[in-house]
Parts: C-alpha cells; sequence; structure tokens
C-alpha cells in the first residue's frame, strides 16, 4: 500500500504539510475541551478569577499575606505604591505558587470559626484570627504561626489553590470591583477563543480535505494513465498471462479502491495517532491518574471487534461466494431460458435458485446481526466508560487530585482516544483490501513487456511483402511445450497462401507471429529478407493489414473506424474499401451512412457487419501483407464468396495469408498449408493435398460431399448458409 | 453484491469514492408514492415485527438520551460535595453518588439490549423480504414471454435481482432504524433540552437553519461534480475496456498514441470532477463541526451566564452541551436517511415493475394430455409478424409426418429461429394455426407443450453442476445407467471416462476442462434421454475441430432416429436428405420442397445452392 504513494510523483511532498496540518487540527481539536472545562472551572466555579496573584492587593490584606509568606518572596514580587495598594512586579503566573498558600491560609482563617484556635485564645466579637494575629506583637505571633502552618500542611495544592482563588474574589470584591461582569467578560473571553480554535478547525479541516482530494483524484489521474500506457504497450503474451478482464479491473475497480483508502488515510488514517498522541498528552497532563481507564476502553473495544471480526469474517468470506453463486444461477437461468422452458424445467430451476437464495439469506442473516451487536455494544461501553470516570474522578475530586472541570476535560480526552482507535480499527479492516488491490497494480506496472523494439530498428525495406517461416518453432510463455514445431514456408507477394487445420493446431498463432505478437522462440521470419524483430514495430505493422478473428470495432463511427488504416484517407478511398468488403449496401442503408455511430464494442450492427467493416479497414490501409484469420467465417457463403473475388482484384500485388475453416474459402489458393498439432501437415493445392495429404482430405470429407471431392477444384461447395445463427 | 447491508465490509462496484455526506447523485423514483404504497403491501406481512422495532428503537433512543440527564446528577453532586467541603462541609456523598452510578449504568444497558433486539429484528424482516423478492423475481423470470428478454438484457434483469433487491433491502434496514432513531433523538433531546433551559434551546436551535442552508449549498454544488465525476469515470472505463478488449487491433493498426490522447483528455476531466467532488463533499463535514461548535459556544457562555445567575446548575450546563452535540447528528442522519428512501424507492420501482410485467398465460382450459403426442405437424395458413403490423410470415402451410425430418435453411439473418420460436409457442400465431397431432398447440398447457420437444441449440447451455446432473436435466427421473447409456448414444461417454471425475465433475462457468464441441455432445446427450417425440436442432458447428465435428453428426444422426425432427441446416447431407425443405428469406418462408425439386424449381433456393460456384 505504502509503495502506492510513489505513484503520487512530486505531489507526495505535500504529506509532510499534511501531517503538520493534522497537528494544527488536532491541537485544536484537544484544546477545545479545554475551553469549556475553563468556562465551567474558572468562569462559573471561580467567579472569573483566574489565579490569586492579584494585580493589585490591598495593602491591608497584603500584610496578612506576608504573616503567611514561608518563602520570603512576596515582597520582591510585589511593591508598594502612594495609595495603600501593592501591585505586582512580575507575571501571574511567577507569582502564583508563593501567593498560594498564604493567601489560601488567610481565606480559611477569615472563614473559619474560632474552633481552630488554641483553647488559651479568644477573640473579640467581630474579630478573626487573621485580625487578631495581626494585632499580636511578634513573638506572640510566631508559635501561633507554626502551629497553623502545621494544621494546613495536610491540605493538596489544589485545595490550596481553591481556597487562594478564594481570597482574591474576596479581595477584589472588597476592592470594588463588579463581580458579575467579571465573570462574564471571562465567559466571553474564553468564548472568543474557543470561536478562533473552531473557526481555525474548520479551515485547516477543509485545507487537509482540499489537499488529499487534490492527491486521491492525482493519483487516480497517474495511475491510471501510467497503467493504461503499460498495458498498450504490452504483447499478446503480458495480454494472456494477465487476461483482459483481470486488466480491465485492475484498471478501474482497483484504482477506485486504492484511491479512496489514500484519500481517507491521509485525512483520518494519519489523524487517528495523532489525535490519540494528542489525547494522551493531555490526559497526562490532567494528572488525574485516571489514564488507566483508557488502557481499559481501548482494549474493551479491541476485544470486541476481534471476537465480532473472528465470528463474522468466515461468514463474509463465504458471503462473496453466495452471491457469486446467486448471481451465477440466475445468469445461467437468464441465458438458458429456451432450453429450460424447452425442457419444462422451471420447477427444478426455482428449486435451485431457491437454493442459492436461502443459502445467502442465512448467511446474510448471520452477519448482519453479528453486525447488529457491534453498535449497541459501543456505545455500552462507551458510557460504561464515562460512568467509570464519572465515579473514580469523584473520588480523586474528594480527595482534592482534580476538579470538576477536570474530569470533564478527561472524559472528553478519553472519548477523542477511544475514537481515534476505533477509527483505526475500522481502517485496519479496509486496508488489507485495498493493499489487494495495490498489490494488483504494481503487478501490471512493474511487468515489462517482452517485445520492444531494438536500438536501431529498421525502418525501411518492406517492398514487396514476401514473408518467410524459416525453421521457426514456438511455445507460449517458460511453457516446455511447443505450439509450432519447425515450420518452414514462404508467403510470396501476388499469391494467396491459406493455412487450414483444426481448432487447436496452431493456425492463429503462427500468423500473430508475423506482426510481432509474439516472438519465435527458434527459427527465424523474413520480410524481403529482413528479421521482423530488427524491424520498428510500427514500421513493420505499417505495412501489414491484420483482420482478425472477431471483428473489433471502436466506438466512434464508420469513418472513424475504417480510418485506422489511415488518418488521412480520403472518403473516396473509404468508399473503395467498404465497396470492396461488400458493405456498401448496409452502411448507404444507413440514414448518417459513413457518419453513423459504431456503439462500444460495435454493439449496434451485427456480427456479419463487423466483421466486413474490419476487412475493409484493413483494405484502407493498402499494406503490403494482407492476414486474414478466419475472416469469412461470420460471412455467408455468397458474401463470402463475392467479397473474395473484389478483393483479388484490389491486392493482386499483395502477399495474402488467410486462416480458415471452410475449404470452400481456400479451394482457390495459390498455396494451402495444412496444419496438425504445430506441424505442418501438408503444403500444396487442393488438388495436391486431396492427393497427398490424408488430414486435408479428412477435413475436406466433413464438408464436401464424396462427388464434389472427386469432382475437385471444378466442384461446388457444398455448404447452402453461413454458420452463423442469427 | 448482496454483501453491503452492514457497514464495515468494503463496497465494490466502479463507484467513485465518496466522502461524508454529499454522496452520488440519487435515482429518484419516477413514482415515488405509487412505489411506496406498493412497498408498503410487501411488508405487511411483518407489521408487528416492524411495530416491535419501532418501540424497540425508540425505547434504546430514549433511554441512551436519558443518560447523560441523569448522568449530569452526579457532576452536580460532586461539584456541591466540592463546594461544601471546600467551605469545612461534610465532602462529596458518595452513597448519593453510586445511586446515580448504578441508575445510569441500568438504562445504558436497557438502551444498549433495546438496540440489539431492534436491529436483530429488522435484519430478520429485511432479509426475509429480500429473499422473498427473490424468489418471487426469480418464479417471475419463467412466466414472462420469451419476448421480453429479446427487448431486455440479461444484465438488466440481473441487476434486478441482485443490485435493485439489495439496495432495497439494505435501505430498508437502515432507513426505518435510522428514521425512527433520529426522530425520537431529535424529539427527545429538544424535550430534554427543554427540561433544562428554554433559553439554551433556543440557542441550539438557531443552528438549525443555518446548518440546513450550508448543507444545501454544499449538496447542490457536489452533486454537479459527482454527476460529472460518475459520467467521466464510465468514459474512462468504457475506453479502458475498448482498448485492452481490441489490444490486438490497436496494436496491429499502430494506434497506441492515438487512443492514450484521448484517455488522457478524458482522465484529466475526470481527475478535475474526482478532486472537486471529493473536496466539496468532505466540506460537509468540518462545516458541520463549525456549526456544532458555534451552537456549543453559545450554550456555553449563556448557559455560564445562566449559572452565575442560579438559573441553571453546573452539571445541567454539562448535560446540555452534550446534547448539543446530539441534536446536529439526527439531522444530518435525517438527510441521509431520505437519500436513501430515494434510492429505495427507485429500486423497489424497478423491481415491481419488473414483477408487473405481463405474464404469457400458461393454461390452456381443456388441456390436452400431452403424453399421447406422437409427432405429426402441421401448418395451416400460418400469419405471424413479431409486430402485428409487421407480418413477415403471410401464408404458410406444410404438414409433416411424425418421424420426417424438416431442414430449414437460409441465409444469415433470414429469420430460421422464427419457426422454432412458434412451434414452441414463444410466441403465438397471428392467423392460421399450427397443429400437433391434429390438435391447435394453444390447446395444450404451453409447459406440456415444450415438453413433447427435444432441444439441442448451437448456443450450448449448460448449467453449473455435474456432468450427471446437467445429462439428467434432459429427464429428472432416469437413472444413472439411461443417462451413461444416453452419453454413448451421444458418443461422449469416453470423452467423459478421460476426466478425472467422470460423471461427477463439475461444469464450471467457463467449463474450461470441456471444450464447445464437447459441450455440445453433452446437449445431445440431454436430448437423447429426454426422449421426445419432436426435435428441434441447429446444426450449427462454429469452431469445433474436424474430429469433434464427425462425432456430433454421428450423434445427431442417433437423436434423430424416429423422431419428427426441425433442422436448422447448414450440412448438405441433412439438407439433401431432409423430407422438407423450407427456404427462408427476409423472415419469410419463400420455398418448400425436397432438394430435388428445388433445384428443379430454379428458384432461390437453387440460386443459394449455386452462389460459389463463382471462382474467385
Amino acid at each position: 500500500m505504502i509503495k502506492m504513494l510513489k505513484y503520487l510523483g512530486k505531489s507526495a511532498a505535500w504529506i509532510p504539510l499534511i501531517v503538520a496540518l493534522l497537528i494544527v487540527q488536532a491541537f485544536c481539536d484537544l484544546a477545545l475541551p479545554q475551553y469549556t472545562s475553563d468556562i465551567v472551572d474558572v468562569g462559573i466555579q471561580q467567579g472569573g478569577v483566574e489565579t490569586a496573584a492579584l494585580d493589585e492587593i490591598r495593602g491591608e490584606s497584603f500584610e496578612k499575606l506576608l504573616m503567611f509568606d514561608k518563602s520570603d518572596k512576596l515582597l520582591k514580587y510585589y511593591y508598594y505604591d502612594d495609595v495603600g495598594i501593592v501591585s505586582r512586579g512580575l507575571n501571574a503566573e511567577d507569582v502564583e505558587p508563593y501567593i498560594t498558600y498564604p493567601a489560601a491560609v488567610v481565606y480559611a482563617l477569615e472563614n473559619a470559626d474560632s474552633s481552630m484556635l488554641p483553647e488559651s485564645v479568644k477573640l473579640p466579637e467581630g474579630m478573626t484570627i487573621v485580625d487578631a494575629l495581626l494585632a499580636m506583637p511578634e513573638e506572640m505571633r510566631k508559635p501561633m504561626i507554626e502551629e497553623i502552618n502545621k494544621q494546613f500542611e495536610g491540605y493538596s495544592d489544589i485545595m490550596l489553590s481553591q481556597m487562594a482563588i478564594g481570597f482574591a474574589r474576596s479581595e477584589l470584591e472588597a476592592q470594588g470591583t463588579d463581580m458579575d461582569a467579571l465573570r462574564i467578560n471571562y465567559i466571553f473571553k474564553t468564548g472568543a477563543k474557543m470561536m478562533g480554535m473552531a473557526l481555525l478547525v474548520m479551515a485547516v479541516t477543509i485545507v487537509v480535505g482540499f489537499i488529499a482530494a487534490q492527491l486521491g483524484a492525482l493519483f487516480g489521474m497517474n495511475v491510471r494513465e501510467k497503467i493504461f500506457r503499460k498495458v498498450i504497450s504490452f504483447s499478446n503474451s503480458e495480454m494472456d498471462k494477465f487476461s483482459t478482464a483481470s486488466l480491465i479491473t485492475r484498471s478501474t475497480n482497483d484504482i477506485q479502491q486504492v484511491q479512496m483508502v489514500i484519500v481517507m488515510m491521509l485525512r483520518m488514517i494519519l489523524y487517528a495517532p495523532i489525535l490519540g498522541i494528542g489525547g494522551v498528552i493531555k490526559v497526562v497532563r490532567t494528572g488525574t491518574g485516571m489514564g488507566w481507564i483508557i488502557f481499559i476502553a481501548v482494549a474493551a473495544i479491541l476485544i470486541l471487534v476481534a471476537i465480532l471480526m473472528s465470528v463474522a469474517m468466515p461468514k463474509f468470506k463465504m458471503m462473496q461466494k453466495l452471491i457469486d453463486r446467486l448471481n451465477l444461477v440466475t445468469r445461467e437461468i437468464l441465458t438458458g431460458l429456451s432450453v429450460i422452458r424447452a425442457f419444462s424445467r422451471e420447477e427444478y430451476e426455482e428449486a435451485r435458485f431457491d437454493t442459492a437464495n436461502k443459502n445467502l439469506m442465512q448467511t446474510q442473516l448471520f452477519t448482519n446481526r453479528v453486525m447488529t451487536v457491534m453498535m449497541p455494544f459501543m456505545t455500552l461501553i462507551m458510557n460504561g466508560i464515562s460512568v467509570l470516570i464519572v465515579w473514580f474522578g469523584a473520588k480523586g475530586i474528594d480527595g482534592g487530585e482534580m476538579q470538576v472541570g477536570d474530569m470533564m476535560a478527561f472524559l472528553t480526552y478519553t472519548m477523542q482516544i477511544v475514537m481515534s482507535f476505533l477509527m483505526l480499527t475500522m481502517m485496519s479492516i479496509m486496508l488489507p483490501r485495498a493493499s489487494v488491490s495495490a498489490n494488483r497494480i504494481s503487478e501490471v506496472l512493474e511487468t515489462e513487456p517482452s517485445i520492444s523494439d531494438k536500438e536501431q530498428a529498421v525502418e525501411s525495406g518492406i517492398t514487396e511483402g514476401r514473408v518467410k517461416f524459416d525453421d521457426v518453432s514456438f511455445s507460449y510463455g517458460d511453457s516446455e511445450e511447443k505450439v509450432l514445431h519447425h515450420i518452414s514456408f514462404t508467403a510470396n507477394p501476388g499469391e494467396t497462401t491459406a493455412i487450414i487445420g483444426s481448432t487447436g493446431s496452431g493456425k492463429s498463432t503462427m500468423i500473430n507471429l508475423i506482426p510481432r505478437f509474439f516472438d519465435v522462440t527458434e527459427g527465424t521470419i523474413t520480410v524481403d529478407g529482413t528479421d521482423v524483430r530488427d524491424f520498428s514495430q510500427h514500421y513493420l505493422r505499417e505495412n501489414i493489414g491484420l483482420v482478425p478473428q472477431k471483428g473489433v470495432l471502436f466506438s466512434g463511427t464508420i469513418a472513424s473506424n475504417l480510418r485506422f488504416g489511415g488518418d488521412t484517407a480520403s472518403d473516396e478511398q473509404l468508399r473503395e474499401a467498404a465497396a470492396i468488403a461488400q458493405s456498401t449496401d448496409f452502411i448507404e442503408a444507413k440514414p448518417e451512412k459513413y457518419e453513423s455511430p459504431i456503439a462500444q464494442g460495435g454493439t449496434n450492427v451485427s456480427g456479419g457487419q463487423k466483421q466486413r467493416l474490419s476487412i475493409a479497414r484493413a483494405i484502407v490501409k493498402k499494406p503490403k501483407i494482407y492476414i486474414f484469420d478466419d475472416s469469412f467465417s461470420a460471412l455467408d457463403y455468397k458474401t463470402d464468396a463475392a467479397l473474395r473475388k473484389a478483393l483479388n482484384e484490389q491486392v493482386a500485388d499483395s502477399t495474402v495469408i488467410i486462416v480458415a475453416q471452410r475449404i470452400s474459402t481456400i479451394l482457390h489458393a495459390d498455396k494451402i498449408i495444412v496444419l496438425d498439432e504445430g506441424r505442418i501437415a501438408g503444403m500444396g493445392t487442393h488438388e495436391e493435398l486431396l492427393e497427398s495429404c490424408e488430414i486435408y482430405e479428412q477435413i475436406a470429407s466433413s464438408q464436401l460431399s464424396e462427388n464434389e471431392l472427386k469432382r475437385g477444384r471444378s466442384s461446388e461447395s457444398a455448404q447452402i448458409s453461413g454458420k452463423e445463427a442469427e | 453484491m448482496a454483501g453491503e447491508n452492514r457497514p464495515m465490509p468494503p463496497r465494490r462496484g466502479p463507484r467513485g469514492p465518496h466522502g461524508h455526506g454529499g454522496g452520488p447523485p440519487m435515482e429518484k423514483a419516477k413514482d415515488f408514492k405509487g412505489t411506496v404504497r406498493k412497498l408498503l403491501g410487501y411488508v405487511k406481512p411483518f407489521k408487528i415485527a416492524i411495530i416491535a422495532v419501532m418501540i424497540f428503537a425508540a425505547g434504546s433512543t430514549v433511554f441512551n438520551i436519558a443518560g447523560p440527564k441523569v448522568l449530569s446528577k452526579a457532576t452536580t453532586e460532586i461539584f456541591n460535595g466540592l463546594v461544601s467541603k471546600v467551605s469545612g462541609g461534610s465532602g462529596i456523598d458518595f452513597d448519593a453518588i453510586a445511586q446515580i452510578m448504578l441508575t445510569v449504568m441500568g438504562m445504558y444497558v436497557l438502551s444498549g439490549s433495546f438496540g440489539f433486539v431492534q436491529g436483530w429484528i429488522m435484519s430478520g424482516v429485511s432479509q426475509k423480504m429480500t429473499y422473498r423478492m427473490r424468489k418471487e423475481i426469480s418464479e417471475k423470470i419463467h412466466r414472462i414471454p420469451m419476448k421480453y428478454y429479446e427487448s431486455n438484457t440479461h444484465g438488466e434483469v440481473l441487476s434486478r435481482v441482485t443490485n435493485d433487491v439489495d439496495t432495497l433491502g439494505m435501505s430498508l434496514n437502515q432507513s426505518i432504524t435510522q428514521l425512527i432513531t433520529s426522530v425520537t433523538t431529535l424529539i427527545g433531546v429538544l424535550i430534554m433540552m427543554l427540561s433544562i433551559s428554554w433559553i439554551l434551546t433556543l440557542i441550539a436551535l438557531v443552528i438549525l437553519p443555518i446548518s440546513t442552508t450550508l448543507v444545501m449549498i454544499v449538496v447542490k454544488k457536489s452533486q454537479k461534480y459527482f454527476k460529472q465525476q460518475q459520467e467521466y469515470l464510465g468514459h474512462v472505463n468504457g475506453q479502458v475496456e475498448e482498448v485492452y478488449g481490441g489490444h490486438l487491433v490497436i496494436k496491429a493498426f499502430n494506434r497506441e498514441e492515438k487512443s492514450l490522447e484521448e484517455f488522457e483528455r478524458d482522465n484529466r476531466i475526470l481527475y478535475k470532477s474526482a478532486m472537486l467532488s471529493q473536496f466539496l463533499s468532505g466540506m460537509m463535514h468540518p462545516i458541520m463541526q463549525f456549526v456544532g461548535n458555534l451552537g456549543y459556544v453559545g450554550v456555553a457562555v449563556v448557559g455560564a451566564w445562566l449559572a452565575v445567575k442560579g438559573t441553571i446548575s453546573v452539571g445541567d450546563i454539562q448535560a446540555f452541551i452534550q446534547y448539543v452535540r446530539q441534536f446536529t447528528q439526527p439531522i444530518t442522519q435525517i438527510a441521509q436517511v431520505s437519500n436513501m428512501l430515494q434510492s429505495m424507492a427507485a429500486a423497489a420501482e424497478r423491481v415491481f415493475e419488473f414483477l408487473e410485467e405481463a405474464e404469457e398465460e400458461n393454461k390452456a382450459e381443456n388441456p390436452i394430455a400431452p403424453e399421447a403426442i406422437q409427432g405429426s405437424v402441421e401448418f395451416e395458413h400460418v400469419k405471424f409478424g413479431y409486430d402485428p403490423n409487421k407480418i413477415i410470415i403471410s401464408d404458410f402451410s406444410a404438414s409433416v409426418e411424425k418421424g420426417k425430418t424438416v431442414a430449414i435453411v437460409g441465409p444469415t439473418g433470414a429469420g430460421k429461429t422464427t419457426m422454432v420460436k412458434l412451434l414452441m409457442r414463444f410466441y403465438d400465431v397471428n392467423g392460421g394455426s399450427i397443429k400437433v397431432d391434429g390438435y391447435d398447440v394453444r390447446e395444450f398447457d404451453r409447459s406440456s407443450l415444450r415438453e413433447a420437444f427435444g432441444m439441442v441449440l448451437q448456443d450450448t447451455w449448460l448449467f453449473n453442476g455435474t456432468i450427471m446432473e446437467n445429462i439428467r436435466y434432459g429427464r429428472l427421473d432416469a437413472t444413472d445407467d439411461e443417462v451413461i447409456a444416453a452419453a454413448k448414444a451421444a458418443h461422449v461417454d469416453r470423452f467423459i471416462r478421460t476426466l478425472p471425475d467422470g460423471y461427477q465433475t463439475e461444469l464450471n462457468e467457463e467449463s474450461g476442462n470441456v471444450s464447445q464441441g464437447q459441450k455440445q455432445l453433452l446437449t445431445i446427450a440431454r436430448a437423447i434421454l429426454a426422449d421426445n417425440k419432436i426435435l428441434i436442432l441447429d446444426e450449427a458447428t462454429s469452431s469445433v475441430d474436424t474430429r469433434t465435428e464427425i462425432r456430433i453428426q454421428k450423434a445427431m444422426n442417433n437423436l434423430m432416429k424416429g423422431r419428427t425432427s426441425f433442422v436448422i441446416a447448414h450440412r448438405l447431407s441433412t439438407i439433401r436428405d431432409a423430407d422438407l425443405i423450407l427456404v427462408m428469406r427476409d423472415g419469410d418462408i419463400v420455398e418448400q420442397g425436397t432438394h430435388d425439386s428445388l433445384i428443379e424449381k430454379d428458384g432461390f433456393y437453387a440460386a443459394l445452392y449455386n452462389s460459389q460456384f463463382a471462382e474467385a
């Protein structure tokens, strides 16, 4: 999967930027809950007072603080001004550690009842302990303060800072500050910051989305083009190795699959760990000591997913087979409708379908239900975790280890961490599939075409088109078994050379060697004396007019298809070629004539018409060498005969090689080569072969009546109509 | 594609990647209301189950919503305890908190189990429904006249059985559940929010129109590019298929660069639209998130202010904030559900269209028993046209005695299979009649008439199963020995025995282990086993090697012995030996007679026969 990223090319440089942006996003996402907890903690609970280290403190209060200033630093940080007010000289954060303790003690003592005092001391009415202490002489106060300090030793920092805030609040109130305005201001300020964050998150997410979409689409485009380019450079060996259908899937579905995952990867898979790590850092920072709950949560979810997957996975795999099975049965029923009806096997087929249908339903029901379990359980785990957090949070708060806001923040972070885990789990289910697709894609991209031009390929020299096979043997790929054995013959210009033989005798293979769709394993093939492997493929093929077995047309118009044979061909040339290929009638019958559209795969013309158009296409090319690979089989005899007659006039000087099944097509060939299991079993004219070649005689007698065989060349051929059924 | 009824496994099929919301453009049903009404009729048997689903879904949601509210009491308890502690009070009341925790856990467990039961029932309902629909379609397939399949491709019917039924089941499953859950959530959350503070609720409600408007804008923009993306994905994939399929021709005609150019052009447009659709639909999520945050801040600020005034407690703010989060979720869900309902209706419409196709009536009023059929066939002034306004066979009469052979000849496209279709009653004549043993074919039940015919077609249809099963298809109650005897008569027994699993060899889809010619022999064996009085044969032997062809010919001769045979004939021997030759041209029967009489007549048949004389 990762290696797929290399196909992003230079654009991969964007990935670090995405990571950076995702870090910003995670930072914001994680900071947001801090603001809510600030609103609750500081804004509401502390009345908007953030710190005990106030900017200004009244002189009388400051003196109270000085009594408990264990660090002796307050006088350094605060200075007196002329109106009896002390002002802070340093940042609040720097001062806070030193002022918290005295402020907390003062707050506690001022709000406490007198029971805290040693019994020997009695306080006058309206006087707090602090006032009393202030009034005391130094030597008397000292032991008492030591006593008090001892009492406060047990207080946690959080309790102390809460009490210190209490001091600050009453101090501010005493100074005549508008406390309500303070709170609201604080909340607004925090709210504004939070909105800023939210805005930033949105902006960052959109930018990340943009880059990810860009990269994903770019990947799709690049790889699609690369694979397309690769495939058209393939020779037949590679096409056969992968199979056309598989290559199509690789170039379409597989690329889509990977593209989708890349976008997701950039947006989510990268984000999940960043968010997770960020969440962990934040959780550690809250110092609540409840990290173990996160482990429980993650473990619970992983276990749940693992259990469900192990139960459902085998069924999921099976389900795909059952779906295929249902499709197969349906397709079989549809293609065999006439047979089914002829045999009245409707009920049999219904039962067959029902079995497939029932199997699918049962399996699907199972997997669906397993998946149904997932959601409620997942929610239950999440909810259970939040209950757990509140419970242990309460304990922590009670012990003074954390604040309510901390607990709420913890809750949020935990959910975020758990979610990022969940996200990773989901991805881990998708990734294997995508990586299968990715591998299938790289398999194609890493395959080198087995046929390529030599460095100094010949681009001239074909003058006549004389094709000569010299002791040619051939085997597919690394296969030991040879498909062709020691084939030698010459196809001369101005002559028709026919190749006949049963299916699998190697006829098509033989002619595919001429335009170098395959290269020979042994021996040589020369065209006008030059080895075909020395020509450039482009030049060689320019001189060959091939009509393949199947009439393959391309979407476009009739004219655009005929112009495959030559972009510059004039309309007149197209008409001539169509006339030779006996296509004029049906082309002219169409309202748009030569501009009639051809659908993809040529589905809107009949098999015979397709074949005639592909013959015309080769004629437009005016090549030196014509190769007809069983091209007349889709034509009825009448058209076949007329076409060959017209063609003979056109191709008088060219080399014509015809592969055929029907004897009548090749009766008049100058040279007939009989192939049997990859070997030449006979070569000569029809009459010669009837005498000398047993296999030829067998083929002929299966098609011609005995009478006609005897009459030989002057005979009428024996079949009446075309082979193609309507 | 039935595998999509669940959230997790990735989907297949050539769809574009899409992010949250936005989604590809939805198909719309032509008659939404009517289709939904029909669908409701379909769901009716599951009425009780569906009601149960509704109750459980609502229950599950209610508990899930109430949870945070109760949990928030715990927070408030903690907070109060803390405040009292700071001022020297008793501290947190853990008993009370434990009480609350237990209640909450109980509610969550209830919610979970309700959700589970709901999902359990619902997947049962939707699976049973898809099962039933598939079954009905499969049965319907056999009752629709052949004519239908000539104007509709197999792919179309196939996609109804698989994709459409699947979409239907999946969206039914999800949309009902989601609709109930979302609506309940929306109402529940609203009530809960109101119970906390109407002012805060008002603030939360303000988000609604904002988010809806934003979503609408994004959806509208992205749909445009989604459509374009789908279109160009189609183009590009089409080019891939075409060029790969015609690879040989591309190479032979040096068209590599040219096709690459075309491909690159479309690929670039695809890139643009894929990028934009992905980006725009991806924008939905952050925008909704921002709007959600906006509500969040609004609630926090106002909530804090209210808390200061003492109107609500801190715990309430906490709960409310959670509700605000829950509030935006069902809104997006309802938008999704409405999309899902659209595509569901479109799928359902196609399924119903198929189920409502006109059927061929199978039963005759007083059907003639087929057992007695001897096999003589008469055509009396048969008049026929695929389109009643375009009669192609205007007046054809002929009489075929039992056991005779009729050869049907004519050039490609002359309509040789029309006769076959009429005999089998895939079509009915427009005038005149076809009689078997003196009875009009319309007096038989369609299926029993057809059972009197054996058939060997050029298209060798065999199904996925063992060779034994495939031959036995001709007569289901045949013993193994009878099957083997038929195979011997069809000259295919020897071949079958060379296969590693013999008669138990599975024929798979491509049947790579069995050649075209051998398949033809298997279908002959099947017809021999069926032992019908009348035979229909398509003699064409395309792409079959010589030796197999000879064997097929022998097998066919065996098969035709003693049976009335209609042969779409290509082989001279068959034609010359036929008792009657029907010569067809442009759909009509232009001549009939024996070989000699037709040659003598020197008409179309003679011309056809002599057409290859000319030396090329």
